[in-house]
């Protein structure tokens, strides 16, 4: 098993385990690979890729920059605010466009959910999904379980909890499905109007009780409040979401065991987590930075090796 | 499919014999050497190599790595299978270093023009030597000829040599295979 099962990374739901056992395992090499004095290779050098972001991000867009660079591909970069899209192009036109100019693959960051699902049926080229509104971030739900499995040595058996803004967050539900395919066991916690209605349909744990959720995990998953997306308020005020769904080193060091904190960023310090707790031994916020950068260069290698000739 | 014993075993270890005493007369005591095994295969003759300087030839504080080559491969796309990565371990400084590639078998020398573009991530050596078990004459695509051979070998280009190792096949020995 060599070859990923998919032709476009449009979320986790669409992959298998064998699937993110070998972007594990490719992920591994480009870790080295990013560690050497020259951090990069020639892979790609024939490939051409376009970000188009049609919604802001700033990490997410630099880390696949880096991983399309260190991978020799060429780069060009398109961002919605200053497009035709403005002036009323459909998605396709934009695409089409931009494909004509000869681009092998497309990385996509879309506000509606299912942008990526339906470009890869109309236009010609790998597309990898950089995050469609609520739906998937498949990139982060893998550069997560990637961290927790160098962190722990497996995924399998693991207790994951997900806490904060689970109901606009594509960042929870891609996770969920990345952390049960690989055998960790799910649970979400935050303020019962941010967690979506059926979520235990999709055999999560619901717990709304940050305490008790602490208690049970290894790994806690720290959500920021994604107030742009809030277009009424979910709970009374900032202040009040902060103690009661705030983990500070307080609250860390009452409990049974060391946990470890993992976050997606961007941090809003003081609300989901506190300043002495991102810095602290037990965040790994900084190494998912730095996984990133290798879980991208593994799945534009795998993606780009099934582009044919 | 038929085979053909090139080499046995003890043919094999009079080889290694005389390829450690030959690296010995060019690199004396290694100090300014780092010998580099070529993944996925040439990493046994390389660990082999490297017990034998040690415990035959006590030379001491002998530098090594083991050098992938997967992502500097010109057939990425071109070939039916996909490439598999190995793992790639440069523990040590190349920079200014004599370095000497060690592979199995040498080909059509495009693993070596690769593995040349490969060592560069890690700094300039001084000089680059290539040492191989086998070298196929007549089948190079490149410029490339190595410095130290163990036995040459004329095949055509529809046979395979394989060489298996004790520690990965249970035996030593050298194979033409005729497909």
């Amino acid at each position: 098993m060599s070859e990923l099962s998919v032709n476009h990374l449009l979320g986790i739901k669409y992959l298998n385990k064998q699937d993110i056992q070998l972007i594990f395992e490719t992920a591994d090499h480009f870790k080295e690979v990013i560690n050497r004095p020259i951090k990069k290779v020639p892979s790609l050098r024939d490939i051409t890729i376009a970000n188009l972001f049609f919604e802001n991000s700033t990490r997410t867009k630099l880390s696949f920059e880096l991983a399309e660079k260190r991978l020799s591909a060429d780069v060009i970069n398109f961002s919605a605010a200053q497009s035709s899209v403005k002036k009323g192009e459909t998605l396709i036109d934009t695409v089409n466009n931009i494909l004509s100019m000869k681009v092998d693959m497309v990385v996509m960051r879309h506000p509606n959910p299912g942008a990526g699902v339906f470009l890869s049926k109309h236009v010609n080229a790998s597309i990898i999904n950089a995050g469609d509104g609520a739906h998937e971030h498949p990139t982060q739900a893998l550069l997560d379980s990637y961290s927790i499995r160098e962190r722990f040595g497996e995924v399998k058996g693991k207790n994951v909890v997900i806490v904060g803004d689970i109901l606009h967050s594509r960042v929870a539900l891609s996770n969920i499905f990345a952390l049960q395919l690989q055998g960790a066991n799910v649970m979400v916690c935050g303020p019962k109007t941010l967690i979506p209605k059926y979520i235990d349909k999709l055999g999560v744990k619901v717990e709304t009780n940050l305490r008790k959720a602490l208690n049970w995990c290894d790994v806690a998953n720290m959500l920021r409040v994604q107030n742009e997306r809030m277009d009424v308020s979910y709970f009374p005020s900032t202040r009040e979401y902060a103690q009661q769904f705030g983990v500070d080193k307080a609250l860390l060091n009452s409990l049974d065991k060391e946990i470890t904190i993992m976050h997606p960023g961007p941090i809003n310090r003081g609300v989901e987590i506190t300043s002495d707790v991102a810095d602290s031994k037990q965040a790994i916020i900084l190494d998912q930075v730095q996984n990133g950068v290798a879980i991208r260069m593994a799945v534009i290698y795998l993606l780009a090796s099934k582009i044919k000739q | 499919m038929s085979q053909k014993v090139l080499l046995n075993a003890k043919e094999v270890n009079i080889i290694l014999h005389r390829l450690a005493c030959q690296l010995i007369e060019n690199h004396k005591d290694f100090t300014n050497t780092v010998l580099i095994g070529i993944q996925p295969r040439g990493k046994f003759l390389a660990n082999r190599l490297i017990t034998l300087l040690k415990e035959d030839y006590k030379i001491k504080n002998l530098q090594s790595g083991q050098l992938d080559i997967t992502f500097y491969r010109d057939d990425f796309r071109r070939s039916d299978k996909p490439l598999e990565a190995n793992a790639t371990e440069m523990n040590c400084v190349v920079e200014d270093k004599k370095v000497v590639f060690i592979d199995d078998v040498l080909y059509t020398g495009r693993s070596i023009r690769a593995a040349l573009t490969a060592i560069q991530s890690f700094g300039r050596p001084n000089e680059i030597e290539l040492l191989t078990l086998i070298d196929r004459r007549f089948s190079r695509h490149l410029p490339i000829q190595p410095d130290y051979r163990g036995r040459q070998v004329d095949a055509i280009n529809k046979e395979k040599v394989k060489v298996n190792w004790v520690e990965n096949e249970g035996e030593d020995a050298v194979y033409l295979i005729n497909s």
